[in-house]
């Protein structure tokens, strides 16, 4: 009896400390889902919840289409969500639409391990004043190695080279990425490339070289897409993100190898919504998340380069697979050869009307 | 007595009276009320619910296809300025007009304004987003005299076209959204003009939506007529069963039934495989029937092809079969008592499946988004595109509205040739 | 009506939907030129199928159905020229009275002229000049019969087939129609097979009635044949009212026969379906031919009976006495101005003709 009675007390108690515990904020964390609200899961949010006992991180695989969401959420006045993550155009246009804050980055972020403020650390990175990035990401391609014989692909050139690989390949149904390596491919220089497009005739030129190979394409729209096509032997080379060819090339043992010739960066990151419900707690949060250690963790559960230069020293080995993951960063100097990044001022002035000539050009 | 009585119904005005002396047109009125009062209370909740959930959202979809406020809310100082600018004349505004812009963007940059304003405009012509962008980063810098100052700000500023977009596209309203949405634009002095082919994109996506549409109707009542047919004249327990084959597209999940489709219809697909197989074609000549219109045609039949078979199998469970009898004993071949009774009969249940296959099909978005490649894409899936993508919800507001405006008119169409009371959905 | 060979011939028909339970039992029936014969029958007796077959819309499991000497179980109903008035009527409802009277002279490419004097000409004859251009819909319960019967009529045919017609009718309607069609017969002098499952209509209209029951046509008589000299205790039961005595044959003797009634007494009846002394039998005498308070001498049948209950009916009434053991024994007593004046608990005499008292088969 006695016992029992001593039973019920502790449970009382624990109860008692539970409610103590509910009190604990709640932080909305918008993100992808899949691989990559995990990658985020293992290497911030956990550690972060372990430290700080108060704070609940809930996970909300909403971020596509998350900016008409944010305008929907800002007009309607109740706004939800106390971090996005996002692609760097969303993000510039978000705060365009003045639909998240702008970030003091030197205070608001910690410094590299050296004392290098934040802002020099993420250098060139910080494309817009509201944008924080986390990871480089790279778009690029994968190919199919037993479909293309000896002669496999090196350069952008064999992408639009049906004679050296015939077959069709998958390209992103949108004219970002398409345009700059259908001119690269035509030989136009790298830092030629957008003052070209930023003209008609450099338009009409990219929609020539695009038009060797248009009835050999597949075009993608989710990023699964071009792994699935490649598994299936659909498509003899295709482009898609770095990340999503490491893991059906690693994890699932598939014929198929990379090919980095004139990959394209892009970057994605966090934004602050705008009358964030608890937007203390998430600038705390943010300062500990996107620290030079935090950012490196996150490379050990995805295959993406982390966004301060004073992290890529401290990117390891993969969580379960074991296997180092340097040499599979997009940064990585071998795969990093030729690269672009991805224009965001020239984008956001111009991805209305190129995606319009983009679409009519594909209905010709 | 009797005239007594009679009297004693009629007042002085000859009016009808009730026992208690009311009038009875009032009396039968105030009856009427209450179960109209009762009625309504019924359906109030309905009644709220489509309301608010329905009407109010797409009346402000439809107002945010002319909606152009914020142009006029941020450049409040600029706008009314403008209006005594010349845009057809070949000099740029005053210093007056610079300053008032400059000011513009001072507040705007308190109010992180600028860059909507700088998106709305970039629809009209692109390099407004950078311009707005670059001029907004160094507007608390602006100095007069302005006009030098915004000049070296952004060079744009001296061009003469942008300030003939920013005056025509300074109204609360615009026509521009329902422009683009018809393949055309707007010179900057304001002349529209057809957009050329390659800047042409929503007039043949809405033929084609129509086109496709009408092929899935067609397709769906060929293939669900002969079906009901055997539904309505098979014994209940049977037509049960096959019934439930009929709705399985219902019940499966749209990304298991798409993948479905793909692994039959994609080149290395079943179908494509057993034709090989069967050498009706060879290894080379695969076909390509997915990502791309037929793709399209194909799931949406399939997907919708219920719609059409539960209005016609109703419709034809209550043809009595002595129809078909009675024509056969009057002399007609089993031919002519089908085309000529038995055809005109199920009219009703035609009439309400194709409306139903016809309208989903108009509206429909993510058959088409995930099989349909760029062969097979329908006008919705752009309304979602600019709804959740680009963000041009004006456009989108007018495509859909355009789209909205077209089953109206197709409503009507098939009202004045068929009959809306002729369709019977069961 | 006429003595010259039939025009339609069932012959040895057999008949089964499932392969087990014959529902046509080795049919043989005649049908005349000219005749108005009706099938007459409970549901399920095998009349409507016999009409079906007829008609061409079900085979004959067995046997052969002539048409004018001409087998047709091979020919497909639009082939055998029957016209039909269906229970329902199945007038076409998407046309209208004289669209309706003009298909089957359609498909069999009448010219339009000689269409519409025919249409015209049957619309006068069942009264309905004017409306033609009425929809089905639009017509009352008798004028959508009255079109049906016009239809089955207007292209000529010899044989005519009604299948339940006034089926839906109410009383008042059902008589005037019976004697519509009636009179269209007799003036038309067309061949009618008629089913239906009410013995007044079949009496009314008939010259012939063949009464079915469990797939055998029982009796097939002129009506005052079947009312006035059943064959067996259905019919004499199944046409008009009739009073049941259950005995045995105690002797037979000539044109007459001793029952011994299972209640008591002993009858003297017309032996005309009977096994021979010592079989089951069932008395069927009709409640008109019962005499009340009868001359002592006049017959060898009178018995004792106690007035168990009186109905006034009008023009007779009908008095429910107990005789010979049965209390369900009815006799209709003539609303005449010398009627005999009972009372309820009366006790009478009651007496029957010998030849008014039919001795049949044993029923249960």
């Amino acid at each position: 009896m006695k016992k029992v009675f001593k039973h019920t007390l502790i449970a009382s108690a624990i109860s008692i400390g539970l409610v103590g515990t509910a009190v604990a904020k709640d932080l909305v964390v918008v993100s992808w889902g899949g691989a990559y609200t995990a990658s985020q899961q293992g290497a911030y949010h956990e550690p972060y919840m372990a430290a700080n006992p108060d704070i609940k991180i809930i996970n909300d695989d909403s971020a596509n289409g998350a900016v008409a969401k944010l305008r929907a959420m800002q007009e309607a006045n109740n706004v939800t969500w106390d971090l996005v993550d996002m692609v760097a155009a969303d993000a510039i246009l978000s705060c365009d639409e003045g639909l998240v804050d702008e970030i003091d980055f030197d205070t608001a972020l910690a410094p590299a391990p050296d004392g290098t403020p934040a802002s020099v650390d993420f250098g060139d990175l910080l494309v817009s004043p509201c944008f924080i990035p986390q990871i480089v990401y790279s778009t690029t391609f994968g190919y199919r190695t037993d479909l293309v014989g000896d002669n496999p692909p090196t350069s952008i050139a064999d992408v639009f080279d049906l004679e050296k690989i015939p077959g069709k390949r998958s390209l992103e149904k949108k004219a970002i990425n398409n345009l700059e390596w259908a001119l690269l491919a035509d030989g136009v220089p790298a830092d030629q490339v957008y003052d070209m497009l930023g003209t008609d005739e450099g338009v009409a030129r990219a929609f020539a070289k695009l038009d060797t190979i248009k009835d050999q394409v597949i075009w993608w729209e989710k990023g699964a897409q071009t792994p699935q096509l490649l598994a299936d032997g659909e498509v003899v080379i295709g482009s898609t993100y770095n990340g999503r060819l490491f893991s059906v090339i690693e994890e699932e043992k598939q014929p198929i190898a990379m090919m980095w010739d004139w990959q394209v960066f892009d970057l994605d990151g966090w934004v602050v919504p705008k009358d964030a419900p608890n937007k203390a707690e998430v600038m705390e949060y943010l300062k500990w998340a996107t620290d030079t250690q935090r950012l490196a963790d996150q490379a050990k559960f995805i295959s993406y380069g982390p966004a301060r230069a004073s992290s890529a020293p401290l990117v390891g080995k993969h969580a379960t697979l074991g296997i180092d993951m340097a040499p599979h960063m997009p940064t990585d100097p071998n795969n990093a050869k030729n690269t672009l990044l991805y224009n965001f001022n020239f984008w956001a002035d111009n991805v209305d009307d190129l995606n319009e000539r983009f679409t009519a050009w594909l209905n010709q | 007595m009797n005239t007594d009585l009679a009297q004693s119904n009629v007042n002085e005005s000859g009016e009808m009276i009730t026992a208690d002396g009311v009038p009875l047109r009032i009396s039968l009125l105030r009856a009427k009320k209450r179960a109209r009062n009762r009625a309504l209370l019924l359906v109030a909740p309905l009644f709220l619910f489509i309301l608010v959930t329905f009407f109010i959202p797409i009346i402000s979809m439809l107002f945010r296809s002319v909606e152009n406020q914020v142009v006029g809310d941020v450049l409040h100082r600029t706008v009314p300025l403008l209006q005594q600018w010349d845009e057809h004349g070949s000099d740029l505004p005053n210093e007056e007009i610079y300053a008032a812009l400059a000011e513009d963007f001072k507040e705007a940059f308190e109010n992180k304004s600028a860059g909507s304003v700088g998106r709305r405009l970039n629809y009209e012509q692109s390099g407004f987003s950078g311009l707005f962008r670059s001029t907004n980063r160094k507007a608390r810098k602006l100095e007069p005299p302005f006009k030098e100052a915004l000049i070296k700000v952004d060079k744009d500023w001296g061009d003469i076209d942008v300030w003939r977009v920013l005056k025509r596209e300074s109204g609360s309203y615009t026509l521009s959204y329902y422009l683009a949405a018809l393949d055309s634009s707007y010179t900057p002095t304001g002349e529209v003009y057809k957009n050329d082919a390659s800047n042409s994109i929503y007039l043949p996506l809405f033929w084609r939506t129509l086109w496709m549409s009408l092929l899935i109707t067609v397709l769906c009542l060929i293939l669900a007529y002969p079906i009901s047919y055997l539904l309505s004249t098979l014994p209940i327990k049977t037509s049960n069963l096959l019934m439930i084959l009929v709705l399985l597209p219902f019940w499966t999940s749209l990304l298991v039934r798409t993948s479905a489709w793909i692994a039959l219809l994609q080149k290395e697909g079943v179908i494509n495989d057993l034709l090989v197989a069967i050498r009706f074609i060879g290894d080379d000549q695969r076909l390509t029937m997915i990502h791309n219109a037929t793709g399209t045609i194909v799931a949406m039949t399939h997907v919708l092809l219920p719609f059409m078979v539960l209005p016609l199998y109703s419709v034809m469970k209550t043809i009595p079969p002595s129809y078909m009898r009675a024509a056969r004993s009057l002399g007609a071949t089993p031919f002519t008592a089908f085309v000529r009774i038995y055809m005109p009969n199920t009219v009703p249940g035609i009439g309400a499946g194709a409306i139903l296959v016809f309208i989903i099909s108009i509206g429909y978005y993510i058959t088409p988004a995930l099989v349909g490649g760029q062969s097979g894409t329908l006008i919705s899936n752009f309304i979602a595109y600019h709804l959740s993508s680009s963000l041009n919800w004006g456009l989108a507001a007018a495509l859909g509205t355009i789209l909205l405006g077209a089953v109206m008119v197709l409503y009507i169409v098939y009202d004045k040739i068929v009959g809306i009371d002729n369709m019977k959905m069961g | 009506m006429s003595s010259t060979e039939p025009l339609v011939r069932f012959e040895n028909i057999q008949k089964s939907y499932d392969g087990q339970i014959l529902v046509v039992k080795n049919l043989n029936l005649d049908v005349d030129t000219g005749e108005f014969l009706t099938m007459l029958g409970p549901s399920g007796s095998g009349k409507t199928t016999c009409l079906m077959m007829l008609a061409g819309f079900e085979p004959a499991t067995h046997g052969e159905i002539f048409l004018k000497d001409q087998p047709i179980n091979r020919v497909p109903p639009h082939k055998r020229g029957i016209g039909m008035v269906f229970q329902n009527y199945a007038l076409f409802p998407h046309m209208t009275v004289a669209e309706n009277l003009s298909f089957p002279l359609e498909v069999r490419n009448m010219d339009k002229a000689e269409r519409e004097t025919r249409i015209n000409r049957a619309l006068d004859m069942v009264q309905l000049g004017k409306f033609g251009d009425r929809r089905p819909a639009q017509l009352s319960g008798g004028q959508a019969q009255r079109v049906a019967v016009a239809r089955a009529l207007v292209f000529d045919p010899d044989l005519v087939l009604m299948d339940e017609p006034l089926g839906a009718l109410d009383k008042n309607l059902r008589e005037q129609m019976q004697y519509e069609i009636k009179h269209i017969h007799e003036t038309l002098g067309v061949t009618v097979v008629y089913v239906t499952h009410d013995q007044s209509e079949a009496l009314t209209m008939s010259n012939r009635i063949a009464v079915f029951n469990d797939g055998v046509i029982q009796q097939l008589a002129p009506p005052s044949a079947l009312y006035e000299k059943p064959d067996n205790a259905f019919v004499a039961n199944f046409i008009g009212e009739n009073n049941r005595l259950l005995g045995r044959v105690a002797s037979v003797d000539g044109n007459s026969c001793r029952v011994d009634v299972d209640g008591g007494g002993s009858v003297i009846a017309n032996p005309i379906n009977i096994d021979g002394e010592g079989s089951r039998t069932t008395l069927s005498l009709r409640p008109e031919r019962v005499s009340v308070r009868p001359d002592p001498d006049s017959q060898p049948n009178i018995f004792d009976a106690k007035v168990e209950e009186l109905i006034y009916l009008g023009d007779h009434i009908r008095t429910r006495v107990g005789v010979c053991g049965h209390n369900d024994f009815v006799i209709k007593i003539p609303n005449s101005s010398d009627h005999a004046s009972l009372q309820v608990g009366d006790a009478i005499k009651v007496g029957w003709n010998v030849e008014d008292c039919r001795a049949l088969d044993a029923s249960d």
